[in-house]
């Protein structure tokens, strides 16, 4: 099936899916109550806001300058940076790291990059244990289920649905306390860090000042990655770099407000080496993969080029109406909602993801929500228009030539107005079938009757009676 | 901001002060300020905060503690504000002491962490810890409860002066491979969006503050 017709499916289904729709309701408007307190605490968060845009578009715009930059320093404390032109190359690099490694198990804390690339099936399918280590992750990954959403991945899940998942696939008893099912994660996770030959982690800033790589998390798990396992990989996608280590003094309280409405995430960890002399523990070996994946096709695009900025928040779907509507799987791509519509087109291809950026209502609460100031619902009008401009839909261009005939002669405008309550009697004959002209419209939806005057005739009338 | 062209050229990194700090939360002008709000954070966080005072005090509190939760063994590193309070704990508490090459499992198995910081910060809550500070990445991270020891001074206003502090500190002679800012014990929303602490990491986060 194309993924447009997989979107019409999974979305359809997903807005019929009434409980489940107010489940993630009632979770999102949660999270919206602590972010706008979080907000207020700022003295001003709309500076704030212009100040972040201003970091990552000097980051964004001087990409390569930081990046070698980043590269030079980083190097020199004992890394190793890869530049991963595509998925295939970084896959293949991480592959011949654990085979030089005489690595057996891994495991992972959170990174929307390895989703990006398939990381999981190319490290099972040569035979690693790999093991998600996010509490998220790890229930999507023994549910072997994309994450829902790119912060919160299992979002979408009850409490029994986790229970009865771990039941089966742990052996745990039931329950319904989501305090003991953490428990049941963490006391099976624990092995795991201790075991892992190798740590593999996403970042969320790439520091080009001090060749350090940060990464923000809530629950420790992304610590144990990188501090136990000998081997410390992190795949991390390019526009990831701001110029100083300072600017995180911004970036990381302006992170947890939009993505979680927290004033700061638990753990905000900054990496710049593998153990150092004097050290007493960390990773003998650490690499950094740059993952460019298409980012530099965006990159190009100076009008789009600003999406690049997105720290990854998750703010936009947060506050989406069709996110809220059709859930974070209908999508089909790496990353959902408003943010992900603007960027999958770039990644993926324009034509079979354009469907995406039809997907809005265009009401600009997810521009008005991002803490870096992406113009992201304009982006998606660029989509459309791009994707008409590079291949013309040639029944919309016929039916705009004619709208445009008709508006240009006044009197075949009125001819047509006088000449629609006619036609409209026709319809019942025709509504429900395939000849149907309004067949899209009335599906589900009631067509309004044309009136039996037209503006036109009332203006007269009125204009008569006013003089 | 579409429309703009690629700046070229080395980046640059002006020492001066970034631009943003007045737009963030503020903690106050003095130190009396500074506490009272990271005491109202550690609330909000769920991280105890103790005014201990003098290190007799804190071990004292540490061996409540213990008590409490039927310790058997607590982890440490070399630093000597930490061992001073170490001299002080009850003797049925064995303590192990992190140095290279420790037994991972052994400090899985230890109840609590004992650790020093590079600062306390008072707009977030945070603690700052470094490898260099805190005994490594495993030590404040790995076992239940972390135990974090701070002297009043180190306390800093926010995230752009523990950021001043660490490139002072660390600028020239290069960072500790390993810098994080905690904020309160480790925690998950993952199931239905309700707060669960002691998701990976520590279940507990207590700050003893030695005057």
């Amino acid at each position: 099936m194309l993924t447009k017709q997989l979107f019409d499916r999974d979305s359809e289904a997903a807005a019929h899916d009434i409980p489940r729709r107010a489940f993630i309701r009632a979770a999102l408007h949660g999270y919206e109550r602590k972010r706008d307190e979080n907000k207020a605490a700022f003295t001003d968060w709309e500076s704030a806001r212009t100040a972040a845009a201003e970091i990552k578009y000097d980051g964004v715009n001087r990409m390569g300058a930081y990046l070698e930059q980043f590269e030079e320093r980083f190097t020199a404390r004992g890394g190793k940076v890869f530049w991963a032109s595509n998925g295939k190359e970084a896959r293949e690099y991480i592959l011949s790291l654990a085979a030089a490694g005489g690595v057996r198990s891994i495991v992972k804390s959170k990174a929307m990059t390895s989703e990006e690339i398939h990381l999981n099936d190319a490290l099972e399918g040569a035979g690693y244990k790999v093991v998600e280590s996010d509490l998220g992750e790890f229930i999507q990954q023994l549910r072997h289920e994309p994450p829902y959403h790119f912060v919160f991945p299992c979002m979408h899940l009850k409490r029994e649905e986790i229970s009865a998942l771990f039941e089966r696939e742990l052996g745990s008893a039931k329950t319904d306390d989501p305090e003991e099912l953490t428990a049941i994660a963490r006391r099976f996770l624990r092995r795991q860090y201790i075991e892992a030959d190798m740590g593999i982690s996403g970042a969320n800033f790439i520091v080009a000042e001090t060749g350090m790589i940060s990464i923000t998390e809530n629950e420790g798990n992304a610590r144990l990655t990188t501090a136990l396992p000998r081997i410390h990989v992190a795949v991390v996608g390019i526009e990831k770099v701001v110029p100083r280590l300072a600017d995180l003094a911004l970036l990381l309280p302006m992170l947890a407000t939009a993505g979680a409405g927290q004033s700061l995430t638990c753990y905000n960890s900054m990496y710049g080496g593998p153990r150092q002399p004097g050290e007493i523990d960390g990773p003998d070996e650490f690499h950094v993969v740059l993952l460019d994946n298409h980012r530099t096709r965006l990159l190009a695009d100076p009008e789009q080029r600003d999406a690049l900025h997105c720290i990854r928040c998750g703010a936009c779907l947060n506050v989406c109406p069709i996110f809220k509507n059709i859930g974070g799987h209908a999508y089909g791509s790496t990353y959902q909602g408003p943010i992900g519509s603007v960027i999958t087109p770039h990644f993926r291809g324009l034509q079979e993801w354009k469907h995406l950026s039809g997907a809005s209502s265009l009401c600009g609460a997810c521009t008005e929500a991002c803490p870096v100031k992406i113009d992201i619902h304009h982006h998606l009008l660029h989509n459309r228009r791009n994707a008409a401009e590079q291949k013309p839909v040639w029944w919309e261009l016929w039916l705009w030539r004619l709208f445009a005939f008709a508006m240009r002669r006044p009197w075949l405008y009125k001819l047509g107005a006088r000449l629609a309550p006619f036609g409209q009697k026709f319809h019942p004959a025709l509504e429900g079938t395939i000849l149907d002209p309004l067949g899209a419209w009335t599906e589900s939806r009631e067509f309004p009757e044309a009136a039996p005057r037209t503006f036109h005739d009332l203006w007269r009338e009125r204009k008569g009676a006013q003089p | 901001m579409p429309g703009h062209g690629p700046k070229r050229g080395a980046p640059e990194h002006p020492a001066s002060k970034p631009g943003f700090r007045q737009w963030l939360p503020q903690a106050g002008a003095s130190a009396d300020e500074w506490l009272a709000s990271f005491k109202r954070q550690s609330t909000i966080l769920k991280t105890e905060f103790v005014e201990a005072g003098t290190p007799a005090h804190a071990a004292a509190h540490i061996a409540k503690l213990a008590r409490e939760g039927g310790w058997r063994s607590i982890a440490t590193h070399a630093n000597p504000l930490t061992a001073e309070i170490v001299g002080m704990l009850p003797a049925a508490i064995d303590t192990m002491h992190l140095t290279a090459d420790y037994d991972k499992d052994a400090l899985e198995r230890c109840d609590a962490g004992l650790t020093g910081c590079e600062c306390l910060v008072a707009q977030t809550g945070s603690v700052c810890v470094t490898t260099h500070s805190s005994g490594g990445r495993a030590l404040s991270v790995l076992p239940p409860h972390h135990l974090v020891i701070a002297r009043r001074g180190q306390m800093l206003p926010d995230l752009t002066a523990a950021y001043d502090l660490l490139a002072e500190r660390y600028g020239a002679a290069g960072y500790p491979s390993f810098i994080s800012f905690i904020t309160g014990p480790s925690r998950t929303g993952d199931i239905e969006r309700i707060l669960v602490l002691g998701a990976h990491g520590p279940k507990r986060l207590t700050i003893l503050l030695i005057d």
